[in-house]
């Protein structure tokens, strides 16, 4: 299941270029120690942009939430349909969400609750994309 | 006339507001709607701008004002389904050029402005405010309904117009691209994950399923009594051209879009433009209708703490709103007739309706509740327009449909299992909307 590339700008590049190490790291604003996802200019709590940082995190999450896909708007997705796409939460802060397609879990057998670890899929232009597996 | 967008100020997004000041003051009276298309056919008699001044003007005649009378004019300038004007298409310029033109060749094909409106409708020869509530027509009924309780304006057209063009739905444009900004990709909605539009309702609507012990299936009285109601709203598309009754049997062999959400689950886009006068309670006894009074507007504006929002954030945001609703009436929730939140997707419907407390429902009980009787012969019209799910997405049919039944002119869909006195329309999301509550009296 190939995704889309991905061609990081000034807002998101810290991310994706830590995928590309192989870590996964937030958006944190120092000043109120609290995570965002997705990154912003600025903090949503107290809007100040001048104590954003990049922190990374653990890898570790649950699996919060899924559906499954049956009509994709994304083409290059098309041909793997259906497809799970599941909302992952991070145990470094539950609040935090992500996306994954849980690769090697079987469409509609979702384990809701289950432990997951963040694996890291090279994306159709080489942009590596943080992605979660059930942690056997 | 350069027009603006409303101001934050207009809109009524915090409880302890007390009563809205302007209750019973302003009134809807005049109705319009273009006929219903599934897509434009390239003809300049079709465009969405012609859609827009038939509504305009039957709204005109079915009030039996002078255009002239009009001096105020809201609108959405956004009319797009999801559906794009292509950067590589030729723009028809003998479409355009059928009009009277704004600097915009698209203007009155792919989007609206006011100009557009005012230079080729030339009987409205005394519109002094003009102003954008962006979003949807339960934006722009907030706007105006606000804007003639502060005098801006004493008569005022309500405008929202939908354009539909060729192609699936969300399928153009970044969806079609190899390579998606990095930003892009890390924003909800449509991302690199691919997510149809219903994948987030759906999410919410799986863990509402989860924490409350319910199914999809329990859906299935509430999707036949919609498409039923859809059916008996002559405006609607379903109506004019699929005149098919949706069984539940149907609804359930329905195929999947992002399970739980199934076809039917999504709103049909379509092309249609619907229009509303206001006027001020005063003005509006002498009108040709029965004049139907703003007891209140309320928006919600919800942010979620990460990429979707939570059941906890959507049930906590749907609550607020109810209160904030009835707050700015001076009514309980007791007073309710009816109901008419937005359905389009249909699986947040019940999020609006526990957020009401209609007829005493906490979180969890809605699908419990539409395996009773919610039909309009019942005690508990629940959606009596059939929102879009029944007649199509114009994010209005549950306006239209307040203001007709409380003037009694709702034909086969008129409610008689209650009086309706008081019914509540808006939306679009749970958590984020704009909601109207009318009235058959001003108090």
């Amino acid at each position: 299941m190939v995704k889309q590339g991905v061609a990081p700008d000034e807002l998101t590049k810290p991310f994706w270029d830590a995928a590309n190490q192989g870590r996964l790291e937030m958006q944190n604003c120092s000043a109120c120690n609290r995570l965002q996802n997705p990154p912003l200019p600025a903090c949503s709590q107290c809007k100040s942009a001048d104590n954003l940082v990049w922190k990374v995190m653990s890898g570790k999450g649950k699996i919060y939430n899924y559906g499954v896909v049956y009509d994709c708007p994304v083409r290059l997705l098309q041909q793997d349909q259906p497809f799970n796409l599941a909302v992952i939460t991070l145990d470094d802060d539950p609040g935090i969400q992500m996306y994954s397609h849980l690769p090697g879990t079987p469409v509609d057998d979702v384990p809701v609750g289950a432990a997951v670890e963040v694996i890291f899929e090279e994306t159709a232009n080489g942009q590596k994309v943080p992605e979660w597996r059930v942690v056997a | 006339m350069t027009t603006e967008h409303a101001p934050a100020s207009m809109y009524r997004t915090t409880e302890g507001l007390g009563v809205w000041e302007h209750k019973g003051k302003v009134a809807a009276v005049g109705i319009g709607h273009s006929p219903t298309t599934r897509r434009w056919d390239g003809t300049a008699a079709n465009t969405m701008g012609a859609n827009s001044i038939f509504a305009l003007r039957q709204a005109i005649e079915d009030a039996g004002v002078d255009p002239a009378d009009i001096d105020g004019l809201v609108l959405d300038p956004v009319t797009t389904t999801g559906a794009h004007w292509p950067e590589d298409q030729e723009i028809p310029m003998d479409v355009v050029n059928a009009y009277n033109t704004t600097d915009d060749p698209l203007d009155g094909i792919a989007k609206l402005s006011a100009e557009w409106i005012l230079k080729n409708m030339p009987e409205l020869t005394n519109v002094k405010f003009t102003m954008y509530g962006m979003g949807c027509m339960s934006h722009a009924i907030v706007v105006a309904a606000q804007a003639v309780g502060e005098g801006r304006t004493h008569t005022c057209l309500v405008l929202k117009s939908w354009h539909n063009l060729e192609g699936r739905y969300n399928q153009s444009g970044i969806s079609a691209t190899d390579t998606v900004p990095g930003t892009f990709a890390m924003s909800p909605g449509r991302t690199l994950w691919g997510a149809p539009g219903s994948y987030g309702t759906a999410l919410q609507f799986a863990e509402y399923c989860r924490k409350y012990g319910k199914s999809h299936d329990m859906m299935a009285p509430f999707m036949a009594n919609s498409r039923r109601n859809g059916l008996m709203f002559p405006e609607g598309y379903w109506a004019q051209h699929r005149p098919e009754a949706l069984t539940e049997e149907d609804y359930l062999n329905a195929r999947w879009i992002a399970k739980p959400a199934s076809l039917f689950d999504n709103d049909i886009p379509i092309m249609v433009s619907g229009a509303y006068l206001f006027t001020t309670a005063e003005r509006a006894k002498d009108m040709k209708q029965k004049p139907v009074y703003i007891l209140n507007h309320a928006s919600s504006r919800g942010a979620q703490r990460s990429i979707l929002p939570t059941l906890d954030e959507v049930e906590a945001e749907t609550a607020e709103t109810g209160r904030k609703i009835y707050e700015g009436a001076g009514i309980t929730a007791a007073d309710l007739s009816f109901e008419n939140m937005y359905d389009g997707f249909s699986l947040f419907h019940q999020f609006h309706l526990e957020g009401l407390r209609f007829r005493g429902m906490q979180n969890g009980d809605a699908l419990d509740f539409y395996q009773t009787d919610i039909s309009i012969e019942g005690p508990n019209p629940v959606l009596p327009s059939g929102g879009n799910i029944g007649s199509g997405r114009s994010r209005f049919w549950m306006h239209t449909d307040c203001i007709q039944q409380i003037q009694g002119r709702a034909g086969a869909r008129q409610i008689t299992g209650v009086k309706p006195e008081i019914g509540v329309s808006g939306g679009p999301m749970p958590m984020g909307g704009n909601f109207t509550v009318w009235s058959a009296s001003p108090d």
